[in-house]
């Protein structure tokens, strides 16, 4: 079994995420980044079918030369080689061309059985890449597992859908998302971090995709971002110390705001 | 003027809420043209034709919810092809979403996601989303194709305006890819008798400081006819379920009042909240994050205080 697992570098939440002033795109060069969190349990899941069976993980990313960190983080969990699309021109990519670009790095990957990924990044939090790939590579797409089983070239789970819980079955090759109630992603080992480096990562740039730079980039994103703000701080309002009688000043304060 | 497509999300003809934002928020933008699949059509029509609903495309697909992502799009897709929309709206959630994807490939179009306002505008519609944890407000507009934009439940409040739309039967022919991913079964969500958490005015959260008692929590809500949800905390030590999740990964909500019991206000849980009109905290420890956003704290034991606001609430109704 051949198993591509998308990954994403982001900025880390728990530092400030910012924009770039002049064009609003993701400052994702003079911030923190590493593996989207939602990611690792894509990667876990994957460990997970090897560890039963038999696969090759190739871990394929996109991103500024710092992203070859959280390729080195899913290789440290013990997938086996990596892709690198790293090429200045993709700067400032709509969900649209990072999809294209993917799909073509998966078609110059070649065979696979399923592409799996994360439920969305934690960053720009769309949640589109997936389903635009499964579209331009003309394959099945199933997201939102929470287990899966694969079996007989086919691909059966749990899909956690926001009015019902769906039991899906889809054909392999596939484009399978997973989201983070599937599995408890491991921690790499020592033993993980010192194999990760001996273990090929390939950098690709535009060209060898075939992609032209027309394609991709700030310049040929379809959406324009006009304006970003930072919300004003929420203030701190009125704090009381319970004496007894909390329960009746929170309803008096829900009373002024006419909630009661 | 040209139609502003909206895809219909509903339940045998059960028209959620958060449609009728879209049908309203269309209305600003042109003549709502409402997309149904599947079964409930005549059931739909009361409630499309309330919020003024100018056509409703009905696209006959029995079999659909056998269905997942793939013929929705083609059937977007068909009747964006007949109809030449000028804005397709969708709502914001995991299946319309990537129905949302496949329709901005299969139409060359750009996309919007998780829009909180959508306002008319000289080059076509502007979008608001609400960025990095609630911490940004960012603009934007799609520039290539028909627009195509998703928009976040409680976006805005949704205004009836009747209307006497007429009906148009599309019929579509779906690939053989449409029909790849089987829904082999489904079973609905626990029904709690409460609000959508989705669609919720107002919502009680618990967190760790409820040690896994989430009696007051539920009393308090329902005092107030409100929607309960857990921090990722509370849910991973197995104390409610994950669907009921507000935070990065969960639901990202933005009710009018969202109370947080025992909740301390991690990151994770501020990127799922703190959009919220008004906050309330209630928490043990005076230093907790959580304070830093509430409108209103009580510093106190929750299992004192919710029950004591559950019952004040309850005698003030009479």
């Amino acid at each position: 079994m051949k198993i591509v697992v998308l990954c994403k570098f982001v900025p880390n939440a728990i530092s400030e995420r910012r924009f770039v002033e002049d064009d609003f795109t993701t400052d994702r060069v003079g911030v923190d980044g590493l593996l989207s969190e939602l990611d690792e349990y894509a990667v876990e899941e994957a460990m997970k079918i090897k560890e039963s069976g038999d696969a090759q993980i190739t871990i394929l990313t996109m991103g500024p030369p710092a992203a070859a960190d959280a390729v080195r983080k899913a290789l440290q969990m013990g997938a086996d080689a990596g892709v690198h699309v790293v090429d200045d021109t993709l700067r400032g990519s709509d969900a649209l061309a990072t999809s294209l670009v993917l799909a073509k790095a998966l078609e110059k990957i070649g065979e696979y059985d399923m592409v799996m990924c994360g439920m969305a990044s934690t960053d720009g939090e769309m949640g589109v890449v997936p389903a635009m790939i499964a579209e331009r590579l003309g394959v099945p797409h199933v997201g939102y597992l929470g287990d899966l089983t694969v079996a007989d070239g086919q691909v059966t789970g749990r899909r956690d859908g926001d009015a019902a819980i769906e039991y899906v079955a889809s054909p392999l090759p596939a484009v399978v998302g997973v989201t983070d109630q599937i599995n408890d992603p491991r921690y790499p080992s020592f033993k993980g971090i010192m194999a990760a480096k001996k273990r090929p990562v390939q950098t690709w740039s535009l060209a060898d995709l075939g992609v032209s730079a027309e394609e991709v980039g700030l310049s040929a994103a379809w959406t324009v971002v006009d304006a970003v703000a930072k919300r004003p701080p929420r203030s701190h309002g009125e704090v009381v110390t319970d004496d007894g009688d909390g329960g009746k000043r929170l309803v008096e304060f829900l009373s002024s705001q006419k909630f009661v | 003027m040209s139609p502003i497509l909206v895809l219909v999300d509903h339940h045998d003809g059960v028209v959620r809420k958060s449609t009728t934002e879209l049908l309203t928020i269309a209305r600003r933008l042109g003549d709502p043209a409402a997309v149904v699949i599947g079964h409930g059509l005549e059931k739909a029509m009361g409630t499309l034709a309330a919020y003024g609903a100018a056509v409703v495309y009905d696209v006959d697909a029995p079999d659909i919810d056998d269905y997942l992502i793939v013929p929705r799009a083609e059937a977007m897709v068909a009747v964006a092809e007949k109809v030449q929309p000028s804005v397709i709206l969708l709502t914001s959630n995991a299946k319309s979403k990537e129905i949302a994807a496949h329709i901005a490939v299969k139409l060359g179009s750009g996309i919007i996601t998780d829009a909180v306002d959508v306002q008319p505008g000289p080059d076509g519609p502007i979008t608001t989303q609400s960025v990095f944890a609630g911490n940004y407000s960012v603009q934007a507009r799609v520039t290539t194709g028909t627009p195509v934009i998703t928009v976040k439940p409680n976006a805005t409040t949704p205004e009836e305006s009747p209307s006497s739309p007429s009906i148009e039967l599309v019929e579509v022919t779906f690939s053989d890819l449409a029909r790849a991913v089987r829904v082999t079964d489904h079973a609905p969500r626990e029904r709690t008798g409460r609000p959508d958490l989705n669609e919720a005015a107002i919502i009680v959260s618990g967190g760790r400081g409820t040690g896994g008692d989430f009696g007051p929590v539920e009393q308090l809500a329902d005092a107030m006819g409100a929607a309960v949800g857990a921090s990722r905390a509370a849910v991973d030590s197995g104390w409610y379920p994950h669907a009921f999740q507000i935070g990065q990964t969960g639901h990202v909500v933005s009710p009018q009042l969202y109370v947080a019991a025992g909740i301390s206000g991690a990151i994770q849980h501020r990127a799922g909240m703190q959009t919220s009109k008004t906050i309330v905290a209630i928490n043990k420890d005076e230093e907790a994050p959580i304070l830093q956003l509430a409108d209103f704290s009580v510093v106190g034991d929750l299992f004192t205080v919710l029950p004591q606001a559950a019952e004040e609430i309850k005698r003030r109704q009479g």
